[in-house]
């Protein structure tokens, strides 16, 4: 190359960069779909936390629910996790998917902070969170009574958050599922 | 009537920032010497009317002006005054006013203290930093006006500051980020005056070197400022992220780094000419990228402004023309060649490569892993985010193979040095630096090998920089008098080499041997912790100026002896009903020892509390510290004030000739 040429380079790179960005402008970096929506729930077999027992796609299916992955060590769980008591009081049915966490460490948690869950399915070595896509704890699934997946928040469940988008969806998957 | 002097005072400023890129720029393309002269004044004409317009904005801040749009949003009656005056820059319209108001004041600085530059340079850098200040006002006018009324409806009462905001250490983290932001920006301007004049000789580095020194120190202050911050106030202990907003200002830190020391090269040797004004504009041009990521909403990030994108698009724009138009002068007119300066392997210029390389592949690593969620999306491949493990995996190695280098940096000789004189110099700081790298983690109760690894190689920096003071030293008659012959400029890098070996340390020790417990505690509790007894003794309701708190009273013994009394706070402002975690710090030279309230649990007063042990953690800030003090010495050397009266001299012998 001729020295000359080379010292383009720099400049090129940028072009390059500068493009992206501009790309980036118009994209949402908050939204973060999930390849699920609108598919089945993957298979699952895992043990309940609290509950010799196993639990499995079927066990969960049947009515419309809340997934709600999260974690001991997760900081955000514990802002939302109040709110999600108050969800469940609400008559909420919420699944628990305990993610990469410890059994003692969550059962004292439920303990202390109060349960929520209609059950909690421990996955230790996060292999349902890698089917279902998880990005990161918290995050919620809402799953319809046929088993599919509906929609899918990443971050912490408020007040805002389930009054603006979960609730009306609850609900209208709700009289879907009354009507049907 | 305050805001609209204030609005006002920005349009002049605007005008004259619009005259200075002009006329001296014309000047100094027709060799018009009036018209370059002008250069000076105006700079300074700038800095006065920004600076009107910025107090102007403090007043409706200070004054409780809600019918101003910012300070509705973000101050309220109840705010301390100090933080009525730091949420000026709490917001995007005040921090941008400030960014101007900064670049105004390093433009009149050079302006001020350059007499002794050719006018010829001295015009066209004015000219470059006047052209930035028509970007960044233009910017402010058209998308951001800070002067914004809310005429009617003006609220009764403020939204109040983000509560996370209101701490001490945030009201001069932002002036002194972006003094190191926009300080690069003189460096910036040195360097495309250099390429229009098309003479890239050792005196642009000697005239740009304190400058970018200086603006190095209040980035890496600035920096350091922001992790204390997060470490104190976000109330989890950790102190870096690798958030979007901390990596932009890293970026421009680690390009600042490089630059720093191929300056160094340029100056005395006339080296790597065109590489380090590349790198003079990477690091401006990273200050704008950082600009730009944390304004635009491409990335999400904890500290982000609140987001437009018309704001997003015009500052991609004026991205595109500062970093576009200075690529494209520097592909056209930096020297293709290379120098015919020549150095061999074995020198203080390749353990400068060394450390550009090191630096380089850095800044780019971060550059990556800051855009890369952004580059898969605009691809449509999908959303990922990038995290500490991706950037701890590739910056750990990196620094790890920096300090060995960075031992043998000092006692090196330029041009031609020997191994067998590097030998005989630097082994017995080896053979001690090992022996301390094995026996001192000894004195914790735990050993670990990474600190064991770290520990050697500061203790190797620290003895190379004892081994070459020593050497300095030795043939002066006195101790003192050897000492007091060293420059300035060593001692700054002598500093700065020490803060680094601190912070080194500091980030090791406190990684590997942090100890954290989650816990429910009640009053009258007691949990030990590395040998700290932290007893909860009660739990109290207290009332702030602008919020209401419970707050844990802790006291922590160690042997027997009370060592600390802590008091973290849950806060909840008042006007926002936002709810804050105020943690309590024992701090301390070789422990930390902090206390986070976590929920309340059931009724009986009991509450979840997140206890730390953080060893060395503050090493790593003094550690900064030292490095900013160390590069702020190194302006005090006489040989960039020499030249000032060698250039009057050539003035006054010039009007000798010509009387």
């Amino acid at each position: 190359m001729a020295p000359r040429l080379k010292l383009f380079l720099p400049l090129i790179l940028f072009a390059a960069m500068a493009l992206f960005l501009f790309r980036g402008l118009s994209l949402d970096p908050q939204a973060l779909p999930s390849a699920l929506i609108d598919k089945p729930l993957p298979d699952f077999t895992l043990p309940v936390l609290g509950r010799e027992s196993m639990l499995n796609r079927e066990g969960l299916i049947g009515e419309v629910a809340l997934l709600n992955v999260w974690a001991t060590w997760c900081v955000s769980c514990r802002v939302e996790h109040p709110y999600l008591l108050q969800i469940a009081q609400g008559g909420v049915p919420i699944y628990g998917i305990n993610y990469k966490d410890d059994d003692a460490a969550a059962t004292r948690w439920l303990a202390e902070l109060g349960d929520p869950y209609r059950a909690n399915i421990i996955d230790r070595e996060g292999t349902f969170g890698l089917d279902l896509g998880v990005y990161g704890a918290p995050e919620t699934y809402l799953v319809d009574a046929d088993g599919v997946v509906r929609y899918r928040h990443v971050g912490v469940v408020d007040e805002r958050v389930w009054q603006t988008i979960l609730q009306p969806l609850y609900q209208e998957l709700m009289q879907r599922g009354s009507k049907g | 009537m305050i805001p609209e002097f204030g609005h006002f005072a920005l349009i002049i400023g605007f005008c004259l920032a619009i005259v200075l890129m002009t006329v001296p720029a014309w000047g100094a393309w027709r060799r018009n010497t009036r018209a370059m002269s002008l250069a000076p004044g105006l700079a300074v004409g700038l800095l006065v009317f920004v600076a009107i317009s910025f107090a102007c904005l403090c007043a409706a801040f200070l004054q409780d002006d809600f019918s101003v749009k910012v300070v509705a949003a973000n101050s309220n009656s109840l705010l301390p005054p100090i933080y009525k005056f730091s949420a000026v820059w709490g917001n995007h319209e005040g921090s941008l006013l400030l960014w101007a108001l900064i670049l105004s004041l390093w433009t009149a600085a050079v302006a001020v203290f350059s007499s002794q530059l050719p006018l010829l340079v001295l015009s066209r850098v004015l000219s470059v930093m006047g052209g930035i200040g028509v970007g960044f006002l233009s910017f402010l006018l058209l998308t951001s006006n800070p002067f914004a009324r809310l005429l009617p409806g003006t609220p009764a009462d403020g939204n109040d500051l983000n509560p996370l905001l209101q701490d001490p250490g945030l009201i001069i983290h932002p002036p002194l980020l972006y003094m190191g932001y926009v300080g690069f920006s003189v460096a910036f301007a040195f360097a495309i005056a250099a390429l229009l004049g098309g003479r890239l000789d050792a005196s642009w580095a000697r005239w740009s070197r304190p400058w970018t020194n200086v603006a190095w120190a209040f980035l890496t202050l600035g920096i350091m400022l922001g992790s204390w911050w997060a470490y104190y106030e976000l109330g989890w202990g950790g102190w870096w992220f690798w958030d979007p907003v901390e990596n932009a200002s890293f970026m421009p830190w680690l390009a600042g780094t490089a630059l720093i020391h191929s300056l160094a090269a340029t100056e005395k040797r006339g080296l790597f000419k065109s590489w380090t004004v590349l790198l003079a504009i990477f690091a401006f041009s990273l200050s704008l990228l950082g600009t730009f990521l944390v304004r635009s909403g491409v990335l999400t990030s904890v500290h982000a402004f609140a987001t437009d994108p018309a704001r997003g698009l015009f500052i991609l724009v004026f991205l595109a023309l500062v970093v576009g138009g200075s690529l494209t002068l520097y592909a056209l007119r930096a020297p293709a060649v290379t120098s015919r300066v020549s150095f061999e392997w074995l020198s203080r210029e390749s353990l400068i490569l060394c450390n550009n390389v090191v630096f380089l592949v850095a800044t780019l690593t971060v550059l990556f892993g800051t855009l890369f969620p952004l580059i898969v999306d605009a691809l449509g491949a999908g959303k990922y985010s990038v995290g500490p493990p991706y950037f701890n995996a590739v910056f750990v190695p990196l620094m790890a193979l920096l300090v060995p280098f960075m031992g043998v940096g000092p006692v090196s000789r330029w041009k031609k040095d020997s191994a067998r004189r590097w030998q005989s110099e630097l082994a017995i700081p080896a053979i001690v630096a090992v022996l301390c790298g094995f026996t001192l983690p000894l004195l914790n109760a735990s050993y670990n090998l990474w600190v064991a690894l770290a520990v050697t190689l500061s203790s190797w920096l620290v003895l190379g920089l004892c081994r070459d003071l020593w050497y300095r030293v030795k043939g002066a008659s006195t101790l003192w008098r050897g000492l007091r012959r060293i420059t300035p400029s060593y001692w700054g890098m002598f500093i700065a080499h020490l803060g680094f070996a601190a912070c080194v340390t500091g980030v090791v020790a406190t990684s590997q041997y942090n100890i954290e417990h989650d816990l429910k505690m009640s009053p009258g509790d007691t949990e030990v912790l590395a040998g700290y007894e932290f007893r909860f003794v009660e739990l109290a309701p207290v009332r702030g100026p602008n919020f209401i708190a419970d707050e844990a009273r802790f006291e922590v013994r160690r042997n027997g002896r009370i060592v600390a009394r802590l008091a973290p706070q849950k806060r909840r402002y008042t006007a926002t009903g936002q709810v804050m975690t105020e943690a309590a710090i024992g701090a301390g030279l070789f422990r930390d020892l902090y206390v986070a309230m976590g929920e309340p649990i059931g009724q009986d007063g009991a509450w979840a509390m997140r206890l730390h042990y953080k060893p060395m953690v503050r090493w790593m800030w003094l550690g900064a510290i030292l490095m900013a003090v160390g590069a702020f010495t190194t302006v005090l050397d006489k040989r960039y004030r020499r030249q000032r009266s060698t250039a009057a001299a050539g003035a006054a012998n010039e009007a000798l000739h010509g009387a």
